[in-house]
């Protein structure tokens, strides 16, 4: 009865659904983004920019569907740049760690990995993968107790990826706005209600203390991150989706293949 | 009149095998109002625990069509016609007969947690707490200590390491000790080190069966992880430690 090989398990239901929908789901976005990322081309489209290039710290000019050397932060793409396969002249490359390292480390997707990648387990009172010495989040994966300072960059990419919806109001000077513009104010909107739900910030912004009639600031602020930190999963999937999206939708734009309605007549 | 089949684990700690029942049912009818109707007339020696029949007492937990649940708060009818219903005893836990399982692991693991220590009162006054401070520990004081949730966690269950970890049961426990406003009692280093906090993986399986609901992981074992973030992880805290003179 007490059968310990992985897998086993007297469930009857379909518990396979849910780690093979993760495994599916994450895997594309894994897929879709390293391709886009790697590209280098076809991020921009004036006066939008792919979320998986911004910031842009290097630009390399006279590339199709690239930006202008004025958008970059340092300047023009280093000579020195290696340039292999794995390490593209793609300005995606100098900054896709740090949003990968926030999801990463964030504890919804650590359940979702855990389950679906890992089979630790990969569903409940289902046979996990058999470690001879599980040492859970204390041996090699101590680093996740780094979750904050994640959390901080990531907080800081909000400001970025605002700055840039807040830009696509304007092309050339002129105020208007686009499908394109939407997009891009739907993303960092999404990634806002899923950075404040998480759970170092709700742990940060008011639940170390143990008294929260001693602050009602405190206590108004834990509470409201408390209600996104309830749909924590909900807002990882949304924002996880609308971010390879908008890359998707300017790419197809800078490549020509669909044509963004605009009030510019671009 | 409605059937069902049960398939019921029948042993003691020396080995056993599932046993084939079928029995008419009455509408509205848990699965524990058929275990006791085939212990009356098919099994007489069935051992199994109850006690309130009112998802109460925690005592009926078990293993149901491979799920852990209180066999008290789960219909029959629930369970499609044709289908057999399997019902095994707890994993985790030593099984003394049938569906009943030696649970006092779980007693010696509360014994190892340091009890509630009030700051003294100032002047012989009472206590006074706000209820927003209290809503936050009331949540764990739910726990019926049923210990699916120790059950179904694969630190226990699977991995073997009950001698690194004490459970999601009483991770809530020292949740509820360290988030009171009145504790002095610092826990934290023994959260770490010795009652094992690194060892949960946040798979929330505990929640996923908790029949109070509670939300052991997000609410208890995040929250007090974090707290072992401060203590022991965070550079900046640290630092500021060193800088300010202070322990905690
Ligand atoms: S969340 Fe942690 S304590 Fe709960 S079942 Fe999973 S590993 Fe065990
Ligand atoms: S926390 Fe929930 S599942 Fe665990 S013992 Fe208490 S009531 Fe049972
Ligand atoms: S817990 Fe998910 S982002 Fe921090
Ligand atoms: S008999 Fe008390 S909880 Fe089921």
């Amino acid at each position: 009865m007490n059968n310990n090989s992985i897998g086993f398990t007297y469930r009857a239901d379909n518990w396979w659904l849910q780690p093979v929908a993760v495994l599916v789901g994450l895997g594309a976005f894994i897929a879709y983004s390293t391709w886009a990322g790697m590209q280098g081309a076809y991020y921009y489209y004036e006066p939008y920019l792919s979320p998986f290039y911004s910031p842009l710290v290097y630009v390399k000019t006279g590339i199709p569907g690239g930006a202008p050397l004025s958008h970059s932060l340092l300047g023009a793409w280093p000579a020195w740049w290696p340039n292999f396969f794995l390490l593209p002249s793609s300005p995606a490359v100098l900054i896709l760690i740090f949003p990968l390292s926030f999801r990463l480390t964030c504890y919804y997707y650590r359940k979702a990995y855990y389950r679906a990648f890992t089979w630790s387990p990969p569903a409940c009172a289902v046979g996990a993968f058999p470690q001879k010495n599980y040492k859970g989040e204390t041996g090699l994966l101590t680093f996740q107790n780094f979750h904050r300072y994640a959390l901080y960059t990531a907080i800081i990419f909000l400001f970025i990826l605002y700055y840039d919806a807040a830009q696509a109001f304007f092309y050339k000077g002129g105020f208007g706005a686009g499908i394109g513009t939407l997009v891009l104010l739907i993303n960092p909107t999404m990634l806002a209600l899923y950075t404040l739900g998480c759970h170092s910030f709700r742990h940060l912004i008011g639940g170390q203390t143990d008294c929260f009639s001693c602050s009602k600031t405190k206590f108004g602020l834990w509470k409201k991150v408390t209600y996104l930190n309830e749909r924590h999963q909900l807002f990882a999937w949304l924002s996880l989706f609308w971010v390879g999206f908008t890359d998707f939708y300017i790419r197809m734009v800078s490549m020509g293949i669909i044509k963004d309605y605009n009030t510019w007549g671009i | 009149m409605i059937e069902r089949n049960f398939k019921i684990w029948r042993g003691n700690s020396k080995g056993g095998d599932f046993v084939n029942y079928k029995i008419s049912i009455d509408e509205g009818m848990v699965v524990l109002d058929a275990l006791k109707l085939i212990q009356a007339d098919q099994a007489n020696d069935l051992g199994l625990r109850w006690n309130c029949k009112a998802g109460k007492c925690g005592s009926c937990s078990m293993e149901i069509n491979g799920k852990p649940k209180l066999a008290c708060m789960d219909r029959v009818t629930d369970y499609k016609e044709d289908s057999q219903i399997t019902v095994r005893p707890v994993k985790t836990f030593p099984v003394i007969k049938d569906l009943v399982t030696d649970l006092s692991w779980n007693y010696e693991q509360n014994k190892r947690i340091p009890p509630f220590k009030p700051k003294p009162r100032e002047n012989g006054a009472k206590y006074r707490m706000q209820q927003e401070d209290v809503d936050r520990v009331q949540e764990f004081r739910k726990c019926i200590e049923c210990y699916l949730c120790q059950n179904v966690c694969h630190i226990l269950r699977d991995q073997e390491k009950k001698n690194k970890f004490v459970g999601p049961r009483f991770m809530i426990r020292l949740a509820s000790l360290e988030m009171h406003p009145l504790d002095t009692e610092d826990r934290i280093p023994a959260i770490k080190n010795e009652y094992g906090s690194g060892y949960c993986n946040i798979t929330k399986c505990c929640t996923e069966v908790c029949p109070e609901s509670i939300k052991i992981t997000d609410n208890g074992i995040i929250p007090i992880k974090e707290r072992v973030v401060d203590r022991f992880y965070d550079p900046v805290l640290k630092l500021f430690r060193v800088f300010s003179g202070s322990k905690k």
